[in-house]
């Protein structure tokens, strides 16, 4: 072997092994974008047929409490008694198009948020005066909060729950569109803060201490997608409620109650 | 690497490009069920809660 073969065998084992190297990472790429959200749709699925069959199954009259966990005392002095991992609510957003809901599972760790949208335990539950709020991955994992930076002032969040549907609006300036205005409250309709600012899931959003008047739904994503430098926050305020009937719907997602 | 794995693979053309093919399935299946599920949650790419939480 010449030094000329040495040199050529060594070159081409460094261009293979670079080559290597950016398959392996285009394959991440894959995984991350496209076979994390085939795991994830399964779970979901699972969750929230279990969800769907435990409505069915208990009584439709009285609390919608399942006491299979010890309760927790919630700062808003409500009982959360879904065990983490569980599916709690169907969330619908007509803006991300007409099929899109998700059961919001309880918890907010890796294993609840791979199976859907994550309720953070200790804020308030669906419809309750405070802070019902939610974190949701927005790239791969099921993407429930890909779209989360379309969503405009006064858009419709609607939460369904077994004897309920709330109805959350987009806060901000409807008139402008403007969502980073906010309103008499001083919530806007979106923020961006950093990973540390817990104050935005607070019962009234950034003001610690301060007793809650209204009930509100936060929604908690990453920002920019692909990274983890900021959070993405919308704020919503519960617009209204309606009783369940049957399988009417309400009128945002195009039903009649 | 490649040209060696080639030259050692038995067979005729048709069963070494099949060895080859299963190789890299094989190595793929590794990749996306064990080894990116365990270095995900360790690199800042996908985590959306606040406070740590």
């Amino acid at each position: 072997m010449t030094a000329g073969d040495r040199v050529r065998f060594a070159l081409s084992g460094l261009g293979q092994t670079l080559i290597t190297c950016g398959l392996i990472v285009l394959l991440f790429v894959v995984y991350e974008v496209w076979v994390t959200n085939i795991f994830a749709d399964a779970k979901q699925h699972s969750v929230r047929t279990k969800l769907i069959e435990s409505w069915q199954d208990a009584p439709t009259t009285g609390s919608s409490d399942q006491a299979t966990v010890p309760a927790l005392p919630l700062p808003g002095g409500a009982q959360s008694t879904t065990p983490i991992g569980s599916g709690l609510a169907v969330l619908y957003i007509p803006r991300f198009g007409k099929d899109y809901s998700r059961a919001i599972v309880q918890g907010t760790n890796d294993a609840s948020l791979e199976k859907g949208p994550g309720h953070y335990v200790g804020t308030q539950l669906p419809g309750e005066v405070g802070n019902f709020a939610v974190a949701g991955h927005r790239v791969g994992k099921g993407e429930p909060f890909l779209n989360l930076d379309q969503l405009k002032p006064g858009d419709p969040l609607v939460v369904e729950t077994k004897d309920s549907w709330f109805i959350y609006k987009v806060k901000g300036d409807t008139a402008t569109g403007d969502l980073s205005t906010a309103g008499v409250d001083g919530v806007p309709g979106r923020q961006i803060v950093n990973p540390s600012d817990g104050q935005v899931i607070l019962p009234v959003p950034n003001h610690p201490g301060q007793k809650a008047t209204e009930a509100l739904m936060t929604l908690t994503t990453c920002h920019p997608k692909f990274t983890a430098t900021q959070r993405m926050i919308i704020f919503s305020a519960l617009s209204r409620t309606v009783a369940r009937h049957g399988d009417t719907l309400p009128t945002e997602l195009g039903g009649t109650l | 690497m490649y040209v060696w794995l080639w030259r050692h693979l038995p067979g005729t053309t048709a069963l070494r490009l099949l060895q080859a093919l299963l190789l890299v399935a094989a190595v793929a299946a590794l990749l996306l069920f064990v080894i990116f599920p365990w270095v995900e949650p360790k690199l800042p790419i996908n985590q959306v809660t606040v406070n740590g939480q």
